[in-house]
Order: structure tokens, then C-alpha cells, then sequence
């Protein structure tokens, strides 16, 4: 097995470690959050050993650096307590949920197992930043200015819901 | 050499915990970083694909790497769209809790 494949089931446990942390941790919403941090860095070093090397930057630049932040904001934000949800779903429903979701992987996993190809050797500046720049402003420049339309009417509208009424 | 398989394999896998946190959990904030699990379990196999096809030597085939880019633009627009929900759902009947959540009015 070569250190890239070590390297790749390392950060591959550790991401799926964290994100059963997160999902199992119903005390304190803090560390759901932290755990989702190490599972983002986790997949942005996986990223780097697939070659994608400018987006894992960016994975860590906005998964770990803002959108986890925002969810952290928030969560101090409100002040939420252990005993909030203290008395849990019906039982019926967490059951039928963990089933469903271990049915759907099953299936997937045992469809998955052949024919699959080999990862081939990558051409030069595969992944990096003047490649992956070059792609987006000539195939996909239309996607890019439609991408900035979509960020500005999210601000608008995270504005909007957040702010507290004016005239009270 | 990392095998294309287990790439798809892990993805499915975080996926799938995505899926029982957004169905099991009741905390409004879990339920949306469990969304935001999914899309990443979906870049690492957009990831993966593209590494498997990456176009020929001064041709380099990228559509995999874009389409992450874009699926990152499109889940922090929605965090901050969800999160800017939360806050108003919280504000108007003090609590995150989606039981609670269930009028489509107030």
C-alpha cells in the first residue's frame, strides 16, 4: 500500500469519526460544530491527494473558515441549553431514520463494488489554481456571474430574516 | 494508488450520516450542518470522478473541480439563508427545537 493510500483511510476514519461525533453528540451543539471542522479539513487533505489541490483552499478558506464560524456565531448567538431538547423524538422515528439511512448505504455500497477504473496519471497543473482559473473564466464564466448574482441575493435576503423589526 | 471505490465508498458513507442526522436530530442548527455534510460527501465524489477522467496532457479536463467550486458558493448562500431562519424562528418562539416548528404561519 503506498503512503498516499495510508494517508488517504487516515484522513478518510477521522472524517467519518467526527461526523458520527456530530451526529451523536446531543448535549452541546459547540463541539457538533468543531467536529464538523475536522471532518471539512479532513476531506480538504483527502482533496489535495486526489489532485485537486486549489480546491481543498478552498475548502478550508470557506467550509472551515466561514460557513462553521456562521453555525458557531449562531449557536453562542442564541444561548441554547442541554435541556432544550431534553424529552427525544419518538422512538419510531430515530429508528426508521438510522434504518433508512443504512438501507439506502448498503444498497449503494453493494452496487459500488465493480467496475470502477483506475485512477489514470493526471497531466500537468492538473487541480491547480491557474488550471482550475483558466476553466472558470472561459467554459464556465456565465456559471461564475450567476454564482455572484445567487451570493448577493442570499446576503439581501439573510439581511431581511435576521434583522429585528425597525419600527418596534 | 488510491482506489476509486473506496473514494465513492467513504462519500456514500458520510452521505448516509448526513441523511440519519437531517431525519433523527431535533436541533434546527444539527439538522443544517448535517445538509452541509451532504454536499460534502457529494464534492469528494465529484472530486474523485474528475481525478479518475482528467483529460489529456495540456487539456486538462476540470468540470468535476468547477462544479465543486459551485456547489461551495450554493451551501454558503444557503447557510447563511438558514441560519438567518433559525435566527427568526428563534426570536419569534424561543426555541430551535423542529417539533416545535411545525405551523407554517407564525
Amino acid at each position: 500500500m503506498s503512503f498516499a493510500a495510508i494517508l488517504f483511510y487516515l484522513f478518510g476514519a477521522l472524517a467519518v469519526l467526527f461526523a458520527l461525533s456530530m451526529l451523536l453528540n446531543v448535549h452541546n451543539t459547540v463541539a457538533g460544530a468543531l467536529s464538523l471542522v475536522v471532518t471539512m479539513v479532513s476531506l480538504a487533505a483527502i482533496y489535495v491527494l486526489l489532485e485537486a489541490h486549489f480546491v481543498a483552499a478552498i475548502q478550508i478558506m470557506v467550509y472551515a473558515g466561514a460557513i462553521v464560524v456562521l453555525f458557531l456565531f449562531v449557536v453562542m448567538l442564541l444561548n441554547l441549553r442541554d435541556d432544550d431538547f431534553a424529552p427525544g423524538r419518538q422512538r419510531l422515528v430515530r429508528v426508521a431514520g438510522a434504518l433508512v439511512g443504512v438501507f439506502a448505504l448498503a444498497q449503494f455500497l453493494r452496487w459500488l463494488a465493480p467496475g470502477l477504473p483506475e485512477l489514470p496519471a493526471v497531466p500537468a497543473g492538473f487541480g491547480g489554481h491557474r488550471a482550475v482559473g483558466i476553466a472558470l473564466y472561459t467554459d464556465y464564466v456565465l456559471l461564475v456571474e450567476l454564482i455572484a448574482l445567487l451570493l448577493l441575493a442570499a446576503i439581501v435576503g439573510a439581511l431581511v430574516l435576521a434583522k429585528r423589526k425597525l419600527d418596534s | 494508488m488510491i482506489p476509486l471505490e473506496h473514494v465513492i465508498g467513504l462519500s456514500a458513507i458520510l452521505f448516509a450520516i448526513g441523511v440519519v442526522g437531517v431525519l433523527v436530530r431535533r436541533n434546527v442548527i444539527v439538522v443544517l450542518m448535517s445538509i452541509e455534510l451532504m454536499l460534502n460527501a457529494v464534492n469528494l465524489a465529484f472530486v474523485g470522478f474528475n481525478r479518475a477522467w482528467p483529460g489529456s496532457e495540456g487539456a486538462p479536463s476540470l468540470d468535476g473541480q468547477v462544479f465543486v467550486l459551485m456547489v461551495i458558493a450554493v451551501a454558503a448562500a444557503e447557510v447563511a439563508v438558514g441560519l438567518g431562519i433559525v435566527i427568526s424562528m428563534f426570536r419569534n418562539r424561543d426555541s430551535v427545537d423542529l417539533e416545535e416548528a411545525s405551523l407554517l404561519r407564525w
